[in-house]
Parts: C-alpha cells; sequence; structure tokens
C-alpha cells in the first residue's frame, strides 16, 4: 500500500539527511570523549584521531580526581535530582487526583491557577526567591534547590497526570468505596499504580532539566558543599581553562552520568514525547 | 457524597498548592512589587515607577536593555528560521514508513538536547578555538579555509555562533513534537491523497505540513519562552559579561548581572526585579498573542 511512496533514490537521501545530521549531533561528544584519554601534544597535534598507544593519558582525569569535589558534586546533583522528582510526583499526582476525580466549588479555578506556571518561567521570580530562602535560612542548603525544582516542575505533572486520571474507570474506583475503602487507600491504592506509565513521562520529562540547570544552583547554593555537578563543572572548567587535559576530561565526566540516564530513559523519554503527552 | 466529609480533598490539593504558591506565584509577584522600590538610607523605600524610568530613561540603562532584548530578538529568529525547519525537514524524514534504523537516528540526534548547557558551551568553545585548530583544518581540508574566523571572540558574529549552538542542542525537541504529530496523521487521509495523484514531497506540503501547523504553533511559543529566559548558554560560553563587548548579552545575563553584581558593578535587587518585570511582560504578551491571535485562529481537523 505504500509502493507509490516507497522509491530507493528517495530512501538513499532520507539516510544520507539523517547520517549526515547524526554526524553533526555527534561530532562535538566525540571530540571531547577521544581526547580526554590522550596526552596534551596529541591532543594539539591530531585532535580527531582515536588515542593509541603512544598518546592514550589519563592524566586529564587524575587531575581532576586530586582538585575537584566531583563525588561530592554528584551526590548533590543526585540528591536534589530525585528528591525534587519524588516531591513533583507524590504532590502532583495527589493535586490531580483531587482535580480529576471530585467536584468541588473552584475546581475549574484551581486548575487554571496550576496551569499559569507551564507557561510562565519561574525564572523571573529570582529575585524574591532568593529573598525568601534568604528569610528563611534555606540559601545554600540543598532544600532550596528541591523546593523550587517542586514548584517548578507541579504545573506540567498536574497538567499531565489529571488528564491521564480521568481515563482510570470510574466503576473501579466505586467498587473500592463499596468495599470500605478511604478515598486515601482509593488514591495510593487503585489510581497511583494506574498512573504508573504517565508518571514516568512527568519524572523524565523533570529529570533532564533539574540535572542541567545552572541558574538555581547559582544563584540560590553556590557554597562548596552544595554545588551541584553542572555548577562544579562550570567553575572547574573556569579555573582550569589552561589545561586542557583536564578541562576535556571534567566535561567528560560530566557527560557520561546523563548519557546513562538517557541510555536508560531514551525509550521512556521519547514514548512520553511521542504519545502526545505534552499537546 | 455529599454527606461525607470532604476534607480529603483539601489534603490531597494542599501540598501541591501550598509549594506552588509559595516558592512560585508569591516570588513571582513580590517580584513584581519589588520593582516599584528602591534600596534608601533606612531599608527599601517605596518609589513608583521610577526603576522603570531609570530603565528606559537613563542612558546608560536603557542601551544596555535595548542592546540586550535586540540580541535576545536575534537569538529567537535564528532558532525560529533555523532549528524548526531543519526540525520539521528531520521528522518527517523519519516518520517515512519502513524508514529503517528510524529509532538509532532518533535517538541520537536527540543527545545534545540532553547535555548541560555547561558541556555544550565548553565543547564548542573548544571546538571553535583558533588554539586547538579543529573548526580551522577541517574547514581547509574543505578547501575554505580563508572562511575561518574567531567566531566567538568577533562582535558580529558571536550571537549567531551561539545562536547557531543553541539550534545544535534544542533541534531534537522540535523533532520529537512534529514527529508525533506526523505519525498521528491517519493512514487513510495520506492513502486518499495518493489515489488523487498526491504522493511524495507534494504530499507533505499539502496534506501533512497543514496538519502539523497547530504543533508548529506550539513548538514556536515554546522557542520563544525558552529563549526569553535563557541565561545557561551564553554564561557557560561567554560569562556574566556576555563578551565581547555585551554583543551576546541577552536579558537573562543582564538580568543576572544586575541583580547579582559582577565584578566592579555591585548586585541590585530592585533593578533586576525591574529587569524581571520586563521579561515578564514580554513573555507574557508572546503567550497571549500565540493563545488568542494564533491559537483560535488555526484549524484543527478531528480524525
Amino acid at each position: 500500500m505504500n509502493k507509490a511512496r516507497q522509491n530507493p533514490l528517495n530512501s538513499f537521501a532520507a539516510h544520507a539527511a539523517l547520517i549526515t545530521w547524526t554526524v553533526i549531533a555527534l561530532f562535538p561528544v566525540v571530540v571531547i570523549l577521544i581526547n580526554s584519554f590522550k596526552t596534551r601534544k596529541a591532543i594539539f597535534r591530531e585532535p580527531l584521531a582515536l588515542p593509541s598507544a603512544d598518546s592514550f593519558s589519563t592524566i586529564g582525569y587524575e587531575t581532576v580526581m586530586k582538585q575537584g569535589d566531583f563525588f561530592l558534586y554528584f551526590q548533590n546533583s543526585f540528591i536534589v535530582t530525585v528528591a525534587s522528582l519524588f516531591f513533583i510526583l507524590l504532590f502532583g499526582a495527589m493535586a490531580a487526583f483531587a482535580l480529576s476525580e471530585y467536584r468541588f466549588r473552584g475546581n475549574t479555578l484551581m486548575g487554571l491557577y496550576l496551569a499559569l506556571g507551564i507557561m510562565i518561567p519561574i525564572r523571573i521570580g529570582t529575585v524574591a526567591i532568593l529573598e525568601l530562602m534568604v528569610q528563611t535560612g534555606l540559601v545554600n542548603t540543598l532544600w532550596a534547590l528541591i523546593l523550587v525544582y517542586t514548584a517548578q516542575g507541579l504545573p506540567l505533572a498536574v497538567f499531565i497526570l489529571s488528564e491521564f486520571m480521568r481515563q482510570v474507570s470510574d466503576d473501579l474506583k466505586n467498587a473500592g468505596r463499596i468495599d470500605g475503602m478511604s478515598e486515601y487507600a482509593i488514591f495510593f491504592k487503585l489510581v497511583l499504580p494506574l498512573v504508573r506509565p504517565a508518571m514516568a513521562t512527568v519524572a523524565v520529562f523533570n529529570m533532564i532539566p533539574i540535572w542541567n540547570d545552572l541558574w538555581f544552583p547559582l544563584i540560590l547554593a553556590p557554597g562548596e558543599e552544595t554545588k551541584t555537578l553542572t555548577l562544579g563543572s562550570q567553575v572547574f572548567i573556569g579555573q582550569f581553562v589552561t589545561d586542557w587535559n583536564a578541562v576535556l576530561s571534567a566535561l567528560s565526566l560530566a557527560i557520561l552520568p546523563v548519557l546513562v540516564l538517557y541510555v536508560i530513559f531514551s525509550r521512556q523519554l521519547i514514548r512520553g514525547i511521542t504519545s502526545g503527552a505534552v499537546k | 457524597m455529599t454527606t461525607k466529609s470532604r476534607l480529603h480533598i483539601a489534603v490531597f490539593l494542599a501540598p501541591a498548592v501550598l509549594v506552588y504558591t509559595a516558592v512560585m506565584i508569591w516570588p513571582l509577584f513580590n517580584t513584581l512589587r519589588l520593582a516599584l522600590y528602591t534600596s534608601g538610607e533606612e531599608g527599601r523605600v517605596f518609589s513608583g515607577l521610577m526603576n522603570f524610568r531609570t530603565l528606559f530613561g537613563d542612558p546608560r540603562w536603557s542601551e544596555s536593555f535595548w542592546n540586550a532584548l535586540g540580541n535576545n530578538f536575534w537569538f529567537f529568529i535564528v532558532h525560529m528560521l533555523v532549528q524548526n525547519p531543519i526540525g520539521v525537514a528531520l521528522a518527517a524524514i523519519l516518520s517515512h514508513p519502513r524508514l529503517r534504523f528510524a529509532a538509532l537516528y532518533r535517538s541520537a540526534i536527540f543527545i545534545p538536547t540532553i547535555l548541560s548547557f555547561v558541556i555544550v558551551g565548553f565543547a564548542w568553545k573548544l571546538i571553535l578555538s583558533p588554539i586547538w585548530g579543529i573548526a580551522p583544518s577541517m574547514l581547509d581540508a574543505v578547501g575554505l579555509k580563508s572562511l575561518f574566523a574567531p567566531w566567538l571572540g568577533k562582535e558580529e558574529y558571536a550571537l549567531t555562533t551561539l545562536a547557531l549552538i543553541s539550534v545544535w542542542q534544542f533541534v531534537g525537541i522540535p523533532m520529537m513534537l512534529i514527529y508525533a504529530a506526523l505519525l498521528s496523521i491517519p493512514e487513510e487521509v495520506l492513502e486518499a491523497g495518493e489515489i488523487d495523484g498526491i504522493t511524495g514531497a507534494s504530499a507533505f506540503w499539502k496534506i501533512k505540513l497543514p496538519l502539523i501547523l497547530p504543533s508548529i504553533g506550539i513548538i514556536s511559543i515554546l522557542t520563544f519562552v525558552g529563549n526569553f529566559n535563557a541565561f545557561d548558554l551564553i554564561y557557560a560560553a561567554q560569562g556574566a559579561l556576555a563578551g565581547p563587548d555585551y554583543s551576546t548579552d541577552i536579558l537573562g545575563t543582564f538580568l543576572y548581572r544586575t541583580f547579582f553584581g559582577f565584578q566592579l558593578q555591585l548586585g541590585d535587587p530592585h533593578m533586576g526585579s525591574t529587569i524581571a518585570t520586563a521579561m515578564f511582560a514580554i513573555i507574557l504578551a508572546g503567550v497571549c498573542l500565540y493563545l488568542f491571535a494564533i491559537q483560535t485562529r488555526m484549524r484543527r481537523y478531528q480524525f
């Protein structure tokens, strides 16, 4: 049935175009990764060559390990991302359940109120957010970041999750009610397990922007103890501008965790985007 | 239902509403309010619209502001003209039925999008650096060495170069969204076109493109909002001074410098709020224009 749309020349051109862009997309990443394993001389003499027995060196990684607290930064990023995702999902799902399940006065208005934040970036409020965090003593704690990212992620989470919760069958919930389940039990035991795919989509959408954010760590938590990996590598690279081995290794180390996350979650992410969750 | 206690509704709503109100909505309005104050001898003094008069009237401020705003518009235009057409083209190719390795291409092309701005900014800075010589030697290989210039260091090229780097990073998002929209076009519609002799490129222009226009609208507004609060890439690649000579300064970096202070300049939360208010107005105007002028006029097709 697709014959009219199939022809070998077209398919050749299609692959050529896609391969070209794939090469453009991956080229910088590959250049950084291969050069991080080379000696300084080889980095400059043949930047595009793979590391050979001659030019192989891990001196950059040694510098990074000695100088930067990359393990601490990684841990901070990890705590912030996981905790924010937990609160976004828990609070977002609860609110989405209230909005989609119950009729009460102000329901639509509440939905609109919570949806406001989808289009308006939270960064606009930075001045007052910093002031709030100073007043509450949360500056330079990971809690400041967790709260901000939770607030930032909630609007879209509530929006997506309530769409999905409307599809959960009423009969199931009513059966639970007849069996004497409380509303809380219905939410946690019946509804949450059913919307797990939607929760995964929300989690994946939020994960990467939180992990990569530079603005709020820079402003709310720039202290040595609370630096995230993104901010930590920014500062580290800034200090070692002339030490190319160290810079390339630091970049590679910063790429690695995101790449691993992506490999684990890419199917979920792509399914989330293409299933129309953001339409 | 009505006789039961309805406390649980409040319990379900409370955490989200509290966090959202306290950390997002309240600070947002507080920032708009702070724009009306200045710091005087005894703390905060109400000063009405004076900050705005300074921002638009004082040549030192207004020059930086218009420079940042103009740069921001150029940044946005480059995204609209380069990122979105490439994204649509890639999606159109990818959605071709029976294309082999489609999943592989899709995943690979999306990789730059997941990298942080810090990585992207520095990686490109190194590649374009005349010291390392990757870019010049590659141009040399195709005989175009004379075209090379230290793009990030030249006032006339730096902003466009950064915009193109950002395009490189984010092309995956329009690609994915358009790809999803293209997949949702039912086969019957395309077959009906085929029977009428519309295939290949003309099928794309005459059938698919009109059907994905709503998605292109969404991408445009996402690009707009994203570009007008962009900061990270410029900061990572050029620093808070957005050099050379402020030629890559956009509203995000301008806000950061003003609010937080940089080098000799002292931070000023009230002028920072004023700039944030201006950004808020611009973004709100863009979103409203989209919601009322574009989205309502767009025809949606139900299958």
